[in-house]
C-alpha cells in the first residue's frame, strides 16, 4: 500500500472535490493522480523508519510505483495531471535514490531524527583540521606530507619508487579503515532498529561520529588515489 | 496549451548531426517513414533557394536537394547545425574554424548566435526547425493526416541549454514535443522490443557529431539507466575534418592551390573525404581523386592502416567516458551482458575493435549488437517511446524508460565554489530544495547562479541560468527564508520555483538563461508556414486536393482532341462529362475529402479512355514514334493523381 498517512483534515481532491482522509497518490473516488503526499521518504515506500532496508524489495516497489506515476503515463493527460505526475515522480526518485544507498540513507534518517550531520559541499570542510579524528592525527599528518612530496615529484617529472610504495601502503591501510567504519555503522543500524529510546540515543551519537570519521578517511583515500593516478 | 491532444499519431524523430529520420509504430514494430524521394535518411542540411526576382522571402529546402546545393552555392547552405544548438558565441569559435558557418556580425555577447545564410539570418533552433518541419511533412504525407506531436531524441550528454534549444526548434516547427529522449536510451528501447531480455547493457553511440555511452539495467520491461557519459563534440565530423585537413594541406603543397579560400571546392574535397572514410570500413584501401580548379588532379591512396593511425586520437577520446560510466554505475566491464552499437561511425572496424577492448567482449565470446541499422536505430527507438507516450498499445504498455541527468546541477556558493544539489546520473525527474536568505537589512532580492558540470569551481562549470528572486519582504538580514525548489523534468530540463517562507509569499523569479532564447523570441520564430496548426493543415489538404482536381480536369478538357475519344461509346462519354461536371462543382467548395472522392470518380470514369490512349500510343511507337514522345502525348490522364502523391507547397 502506498504511503498511507493519516490526516485529520480531509484532503480535497483537485479533480472531483470529494475529500479523502488518507494522503494517497490516486483519489479513491475518481482515481485521478494527486499532488505529492506529505511525509518522509520511508513513507513513500510504505516503510517503517529503520536503517536496514530490504533492497530487492525496495527496487521492486520503486518499479511498481514508477509504472503508475511516471510522466510517460500522463504524456497526453491534462495539465494538472501532468504536473502532479511530475512532482510525484520526482519525490519517488528522490526517495529511492536516498534510500537505496546505505550512506545517504543513514544520513537522511539521522537528520530526520534530529541529528546534526556535518554538511559537505565540494571544497568546503575538506581541509578543516578540527575534523581530524584524534587517533588518526599523526598518520594523517604524515600522509599529507607524503602526498605533498609526491605532488612535487610529479611536477619535477621525478619518480620515487619508495614513496610510491609507501603511498600504496597507506592507501590500503586507509581503505581498510573505511571498511571498518562501514562495518561499525551497520552494527549500529541493528542496535538502533531493534533498540529502545535510550539505546537509539546512544547509537545515533555513535553513528554521527562514525560518519564524521568516514568522511575524513574517504577524503584521504580520494587524495591518495588522485595523487597516485596523476 | 491547457489540454493536450488526446488523439493523433505521435511520431519519433531522430534529429541528427548528419541525417534526420522520422519513424512510427506500425502495429508492434517501429518503421522509418521515407521522404518524397523514397529515402529514409533526410540529410540535416538546409539551403536557402535563390531569392525570387520579384522580391519576397526565399524558400528553404531541406535534405538531399539542399545537399546538392552545397557545392554550387555553399554560402546559402548549412549543415551540422546540431553542433551549434544551445551554445554561446564564445563557445562555438572552435567549430567555426572547421565548418563554413558564417555568423551574423552584429550578434552581441550573451545573445543566441545567428547564422548568415545568403541574405538572411537564422538562429540554430530555426535551422533545426526547418529540418523538423520537413520530417513532419514527410509523416503527414505518409499518413494523409496532420501530425502535431513528437518525441525527439537528443544526445544523452546534452546539457540544459542544448535540450531547451531542441525543444524550441520543435515548437517553431509546429510540433508539441511530448518528450526529449536520450539517443542511446532510444536505441536500447529499439533493441529491447524484440528481445525480452534482462541484464545490463551498454550502448556505445558514436554519431556524426556527438558521442554517448549509457549503461542500462533491463528488468520486467523497465529500462533503468544506471549512468551516462559522453562528449557532445566528438563524432564522424572530426574524422572527416582530419582527412579534409590532410587533403587540403597536400593540395596546397603539391599543386600550389589554396582551396580553403574556395568554399565550394572545400565541400567537394569534404565529400571525397567522407566517401574515402566509408570505403575504408569495408576496403583495405581508399582513393582520393579530385579535379582541382586549375585542371590538375589530386590523387592519393589511403591504406586502412594509415587511416586508423590518423583517427586513433579521436577514437581514444571515447574511452574515458566509457570508463567513467562504468565507474559511476559501480560495475566492471565483465558485468556488461550486451553492448549495442549506434551511429554511423560505429561501422568503422577500428571503433569496433576499441569497443571490444573496452568491454572485453571477444575474450568472453561476445559480439556487439549491430543487427539494427545503426543509422536508423535511434529513430526506431524514438517511435517506441512515442508509442509508450501515446498509451493504449499492447506492445509497449509494460515498457517504461527511467533515464538520468548526465550532469550535476549546482549553485555558485561563496568564493566561487559549487554546491552540488543534484548529482549526475540521478534518475529524472529529480528535485532538490535549498534555502536562501539575505545578507543585508531590507534586502528585497537574492541572485542565484545555477551551473551544470562536475568541476569544483563555478567558473569551470557551464553557466545555466541566473535566477533573481524578487519581491522579498524587507526584513533584517538573515531573517527571510526563501525556499527554492529545483526540478529537473523528464526531458532533463530545469524548472525552478521559489517561496519566501516567513511571509508565505511566492517570490517572483526572473530567469535569465545564460544561453538560449526567451519564450517571446521562440514565439516570434515559429515558422510562418501553413502547417503550424490543424486548421492550416486542412487548408493545405484543400489546396492539394484542388491541385489534383485541376490536373485531371485539364486533361479531360483536352480529351476530345484525342483520336481515342471517338472510340468511346456515347454512354462512356456522358459518364465522363457527368463526373467532370461533378468535380468542377465540388472543387469550388471547401471539403477536401469530397474533392478527392470526385477526383477519384472522374479518374475511374476515364479509365477506359486512358487505356485506349495507351494502346494508340503503343501502336504509334511501333510505327516509328519514340515511346517518350508518345508518353508526352498521353497527358496526365494516364497517371491519375494518387491521393498520397507528393504535392508541392509554397
Amino acid at each position: 500500500m502506498f504511503n498511507v498517512i493519516d490526516s485529520a483534515v480531509p484532503i480535497e481532491c483537485w479533480s472531483c472535490s470529494i475529500g479523502h482522509t488518507h494522503s494517497t497518490l490516486f483519489c479513491p473516488h475518481c482515481s485521478k493522480i494527486q499532488p505529492p503526499p506529505g511525509g518522509d521518504y520511508f513513507q513513500v515506500f510504505g516503510l517503517e523508519r529503520k536503517f536496514h532496508v530490504d533492497l530487492p524489495a525496495l527496487e521492486h516497489e520503486f518499479h511498481r510505483l514508477s509504472r503508475k506515476v511516471h510522466p510517460d503515463r500522463f504524456a497526453r493527460a491534462g495539465e494538472k495531471e501532468r504536473e502532479w505526475s511530475l512532482a510525484d515522480t520526482a519525490l519517488l526518485n528522490d526517495a529511492y535514490r536516498t534510500l537505496k544507498d546505505p550512506l545517504s540513507r543513514t544520513e537522511y534518517l539521522l537528520k530526520r531524527e534530529g541529528a546534526e550531520i556535518g554538511e559537505e559541499h565540494a571544497g568546503k570542510d575538506r581541509k578543516d583540521p578540527s575534523r581530524v579524528p584524534a587517533d588518526l592525527l599523526e598518520e594523517a599528518f604524515e600522509l599529507n606530507m607524503q602526498l605533498e612530496e609526491m605532488r612535487m615529484a610529479h611536477k619535477m617529472g621525478e619518480e620515487d619508487p619508495q614513496l610510491h610504495a609507501d603511498l600504496e601502503q597507506a592507501k590500503k591501510k586507509f581503505e581498510g579503515l573505511l571498511a571498518a567504519v562501514d562495518e561499525n555503522l551497520r552494527a549500529q543500524w541493528q542496535v538502533w532498529d531493534a533498540g529502545d529510546e535510550a539505546a537509539r540515543q546512544t547509537a545515533q551519537q555513535t553513528m554521527v561520529a562514525l560518519l564524521d570519521r568516514r568522511r575524513y578517511v574517504r577524503n584521504l583515500v580520494r587524495d591518495v588515489t588522485e595523487t597516485l593516478g596523476a | 496549451m491547457a489540454e493536450s491532444n488526446q488523439t493523433g499519431r505521435v511520431v519519433g524523430i531522430d534529429l541528427g548531426t548528419t541525417n534526420s529520420l522520422v519513424a512510427y509504430m506500425e502495429g508492434d514494430a517501429p518503421v522509418v517513414i521515407p521522404g518524397v524521394d523514397g529515402l529514409n535518411l533526410v540529410p540535416s542540411v538546409v539551403a536557402l533557394d535563390p531569392a525570387p526576382p520579384e522580391g519576397g522571402r526565399p524558400t528553404v529546402t531541406v535534405g538531399n536537394t539542399a545537399r546538392k546545393a552545397l557545392i554550387e552555392t555553399p554560402e546559402r547552405v548549412i549543415y551540422s547545425v546540431k553542433r551549434l544548438m544551445g551554445r554561446g558565441l564564445e563557445e562555438i569559435q572552435s567549430e567555426l574554424k572547421l565548418f563554413p558557418f558564417r555568423l551574423a556580425g552584429d550578434v552581441e555577447a550573451g545573445e543566441v548566435p545567428r547564422i548568415q545564410l545568403g541574405e538572411m539570418r537564422f538562429t540554430p533552433p530555426e535551422i533545426s526547425a526547418y529540418i523538423l518541419r520537413q520530417l513532419k511533412r514527410n509523416a503527414e504525407r505518409f499518413f494523409g493526416a496532420p501530425v502535431t506531436q513528437a518525441v525527439i531524441t537528443v544526445p544523452a550528454y546534452f546539457n540544459d541549454a542544448q535540450r531547451q534549444a531542441t525543444k524550441d526548434a520543435g515548437r517553431m516547427a509546429g510540433l508539441e514535443v511530448l518528450r526529449l529522449v536520450n539517443e542511446p536510451t532510444a536505441a536500447a528501447l529499439a533493441y529491447g522490443l524484440d528481445r525480452a531480455k534482462e541484464g545490463t547493457i551498454a550502448v556505445y553511440d558514436l554519431g556524426g557529431g556527438t558521442f554517448d555511452i549509457s549503461i542500462l539495467k533491463l528488468r520486467d520491461g523497465i529500462f533503468e539507466v544506471q549512468s551516462t557519459n559522453g562528449d557532445t563534440h566528438l563524432g564522424g565530423d572530426d574524422i572527416d575534418n582530419l582527412l579534409l585537413a590532410i587533403a587540403l594541406d597536400e593540395i596546397h603543397a603539391e599543386h600550389g592551390v589554396d582551396l580553403r579560400r574556395h568554399p565550394g571546392a572545400v565541400q567537394a574535397v569534404r565529400k571525397a573525404a567522407i566517401e574515402a572514410k566509408i570505403q575504408l570500413s569495408t576496403e583495405p584501401m581508399a582513393h582520393f581523386d579530385i579535379e582541382l580548379p586549375n585542371g590538375d588532379r589530386y590523387q592519393r591512396e589511403i591504406p586502412r592502416a594509415v587511416f586508423e593511425l590518423l583517427i586513433e586520437p579521436v577514437l581514444q577520446r571515447t574511452a574515458g567516458p566509457c570508463k567513467q560510466a562504468l565507474a559511476d554505475a559501480g560495475i566492471t566491464p565483465e558485468q556488461i551482458d550486451e553492448v549495442v552499437l549506434v551511429g554511423g561511425s560505429t561501422r568503422i572496424p577500428a571503433v569496433r575493435q576499441l569497443v571490444d577492448d573496452l568491454f572485453h567482449l571477444a575474450a568472453r565470446g561476445k559480439k556487439p549488437h549491430i543487427e539494427l541499422n545503426p543509422d536508423e536505430v535511434v529513430a526506431l527507438g524514438a517511435a517506441v517511446q512515442a508509442d509508450i507516450l501515446a498509451g493504449a498499445s499492447k506492445t509497449t504498455e509494460e515498457m517504461l524508460l527511467l533515464d538520468v541527468t548526465p550532469l550535476s546541477l549546482g549553485i555558485e556558493a561563496l568564493g566561487g565554489t559549487v554546491a552540488r544539489i543534484i548529482q549526475r546520473n540521478s534518475t529524472i525527474p529529480a528535485s532538490a530544495t535549498e534555502h536562501f536568505t539575505t545578507g543585508v537589512d531590507g534586502q528585497t532580492n537574492v541572485a542565484i547562479h545555477v551551473v551544470q558540470g562536475e568541476r569544483e569551481l563555478a567558473s569551470d562549470c557551464r553557466s545555466l541560468a541566473r535566477f533573481d528572486l524578487r519581491g522579498i519582504p524587507p526584513m533584517s538580514a538573515g531573517l527571510p527564508r526563501i525556499e527554492v525548489h529545483f526540478l529537473i523534468d523528464a526531458d532533463g530540463i530545469l524548472k525552478v520555483t521559489a517561496r519566501e517562507q516567513r511571509s508565505g509569499q511566492a517570490a517572483k523569479i526572473e530567469v535569465k538563461p545564460t544561453y538560449g532564447l526567451t519564450d517571446e523570441q521562440v514565439e516570434g520564430m515559429i515558422l510562418d508556414s501553413f502547417d503550424n496548426a490543424e486548421a492550416d493543415f486542412a487548408k493545405r489538404l484543400l489546396i492539394e486536393a484542388r491541385n489534383e482536381a485541376e490536373t485531371i480536369l485539364s486533361a479531360v478538357e483536352r480529351a476530345p482532341q484525342s483520336p481515342a475519344w471517338a472510340q468511346l461509346t456515347g454512354e462512356e462519354q456522358a459518364a465522363i462529362a457527368a463526373a467532370r461536371d461533378r468535380l468542377a462543382a465540388v472543387k469550388l467548395g471547401e471539403d477536401s475529402a469530397a474533392i478527392r472522392a470526385a477526383t477519384l470518380a472522374l479518374d475511374q470514369a476515364t479509365r477506359r479512355f486512358a487505356e485506349l490512349m495507351m494502346e494508340a500510343a503503343v501502336s504509334v511507337a511501333i510505327t516509328g514514334k519514340t515511346m517518350e514522345a508518345a508518353g508526352e502525348e498521353l497527358g496526365e490522364a494516364v497517371t491519375a493523381p494518387h491521393p498520397m502523391a507528393a504535392a508541392e507547397f509554397k
